[in-house]
């Protein structure tokens, strides 16, 4: 018998179809799978119990010939959605305990098609991080290891990518600011997709920066994340940032057939001290283009290297704000002193439930946001940040869609960039500019480096044409063959 | 133009209401000025006559009628309190 948690959604879903499999024997087989794979600390919930129940009504609607994408595929979801009675605290100790009495639109919308939970994921503390050293929950290991060396998954969505890297997931959702769908996905061999702004509803997301959150997915094949985010969009009204248009068909836009379009290549990408062998890779990738048909187009982003220093002003301050929430009186943690009044209770919860990493955040925001620093700092930020879409707007006008590697490095080791914050955040140098102009993209594993660690190409595209994005990753997962397998330690 | 300083901090501190100790103030001061230090090379690039940006898609905010649509929820609203008495949240008592 095959090994079922090895199949992609797509075969997973021909099977079902056929009447080969049931969802319940694929989602016993990954309970299984998701139980032998503690090792990696992906799971920081499981949901064995509710993942049969919505087996068998999976199973129950294929009889029906009710059958969809998602329908009966075991998944896992990121502790930031919202999912009603169930473990979500976004991998933070202020949310310990809460149980949301709703359900996030993205994750509703799963259920609706019929995919089957298997649980929530570990990711960084509120989404902020490069490496999911930052969850309450413990780091998540990478299923790729460095010789004998545990290496980090990326961030945030690390358990996202190391549960499907790891075959204890067949999808995952994945949440997106400034590259941690995209990135995790280039650390682990996996395919991530983030759509552009507005196209999947932030209902139910625990909100980081708002101006960037956007839902996403991580899988194991293109085709997979086709099929796993045409279930997850569309327009929300719940939601006043989703936009009202309609879902295209993106498995359909796997055509193979990339002849005539435009490829543009940033200069501004080639950064001084990359290793070698990204820049060989993505020469590589260039030339795959080539040979599929596209036309390569050398454009400049004048503006890129100004992008991390402006996210790290505007995801700060939108995060100060956000995260204003959490005050020990509606949900969480509480942690009154002694004789404490209101405003010592506020400053002891949060000083208890808020990691390093989200208090220097919330501290840098809070400063950029006050009286005097607003305009210095925030404003001018958000100028640099029109400037930055503007470079990609006039890029578009002589490109179809943009080629650049993923990330600056493979995965790295546990504790080998979290004592210094700014190279931690260099990590996201590539992902950062895409996210602040609201762009579709995505991470296509085409390789490995010296130490056999994976590595991605990301491939971005015009705002709404996700079908493009789609369309350039096909070609290129198809032209890098990318077959390389973890071995699977962790059992 | 940042030089944050201890007392810097603790005044920030105080207005995202996160207590800090005062042995943590100083080492706090050194990494914020780092980002802070690295952050204001956006002062190179010339702004002037540059609207900042408020949205990332050209969307306009939707009209819908001024009505309820959800509500009478009062029950699952405090389901998730650290603590609710008689209906409401509970906190330390304000007023001497």
């Amino acid at each position: 018998m095959t090994d079922l948690t090895k199949l992609t959604i797509a075969e997973a879903r021909d099977l079902l179809k056929k009447g080969d499999i049931t969802s319940r024997e694929l989602t016993e087989v990954h309970i299984a799978s998701v139980d032998a794979a503690d090792a990696l600390n992906a799971y920081i919930a499981k949901t064995p119990e509710l993942a049969l129940e919505q087996a068998d009504k999976a199973d129950a609607k294929i009889k029906a010939g009710e059958q969809k994408g998602m329908t009966g595929i075991p998944v896992g979801i990121k502790d930031l959605f919202a999912t009603k009675g169930v473990h979500t605290q976004a991998c933070s100790h202020i949310l310990d305990g809460f149980k949301p009495e709703y359900e996030s639109t993205v994750t509703q919308n799963l259920w609706d098609d019929g995919a089957v939970m298997l649980g929530k994921l570990n990711m960084d503390e509120f989404a902020m991080g490069s490496s999911n050293e930052t969850s309450f929950y413990g780091p998540v290991k990478n299923p790729w290891r460095r010789g004998d060396t545990d290496t980090v998954p990326g961030g945030s969505s690390g358990g996202s990518v190391s549960s499907v890297a790891g075959f204890a997931a067949m999808g995952a959702t994945a949440s997106d600011t400034g590259g941690s769908i995209r990135q995790p996905a280039s650390f682990t061999g996996t395919f991530g997709f983030k759509p552009t702004y507005g196209r999947c509803s932030r209902y139910g997301m625990v909100a980081f920066a708002s101006s960037l959150d956007q839902a996403g997915t991580i899988t194991r094949t293109v085709r997979d994340g086709a099929i796993m985010m045409e279930s997850i969009s569309g327009f929300d009204v719940k939601d006043s940032t989703s936009v009202d248009m309609p879902v295209p068909n993106f498995e359909a836009a796997l055509t193979g057939d990339i002849r005539g379009k435009k490829i543009g290549i940033p200069q501004e990408y080639h950064l001084a001290g990359m290793p070698a062998e990204i820049e060989a890779l993505w020469q590589q990738g260039i030339e795959w283009m080539k040979a599929a048909g596209a036309e390569i187009v050398d454009i400049n982003l004048p503006h890129t290297k100004y992008a991390l220093p402006t996210y790290y002003i505007v995801a700060p301050a939108e995060a100060s704000s956000n995260l204003a929430r959490y005050d020990g009186v509606r949900y969480g943690l509480r942690d009154v002193p002694q004789n404490g009044g209101l405003v010592d209770m506020y400053e002891a919860t949060r000083a208890a439930g808020f990691g390093d990493e989200v208090k220097r955040r919330i501290m840098i925001g809070t400063y950029v946001l006050s009286a005097g620093y607003y305009d210095a700092y925030y404003l001018k930020a958000q100028k640099v940040r029109q400037l930055i879409a503007d470079d990609f707007k006039r890029a578009f006008e002589k490109v179809d869609a943009i080629l650049t590697p993923t990330a600056p490095s493979a995965a790295f080791a546990f504790g080998e960039k979290s004592d210094d914050p700014i190279a931690m955040y260099l990590n996201d140098v590539f992902t950062v500019p895409a996210s602040l102009a609201g762009l579709p993209g995505s991470s296509v594993p085409v390789g490995l480096d010296a130490n056999g660690l994976p590595l991605g190409l990301q491939i971005l595209g015009k705002p709404w044409d996700e079908e493009t994005v789609f369309k350039v990753s096909g070609v290129m997962e198809e032209a890098a063959n990318f077959t390389a397998k973890p071995a699977e330690w962790w059992r | 133009m940042s030089n944050i300083d201890k007392a810097t901090v603790a005044k920030i501190a105080r207005l995202a209401r996160i207590k800090i100790e005062d042995d943590k103030l100083e080492p706090l001061a050194g990494e914020l000025n780092n980002i802070l230090g690295w952050v204001e090379q956006l002062d190179e690039v010339n702004t002037d006559d540059i609207q900042p940006m408020s949205s990332v898609v050209n969307a306009k905010l939707r009209w819908r009628q001024d009505e309820v649509s959800d509500g009478d929820k009062q029950e699952s609203v405090l389901k998730n309190a650290p603590n609710a008495e008689y209906g409401f949240f509970a906190v330390p008592k304000v007023i001497e």
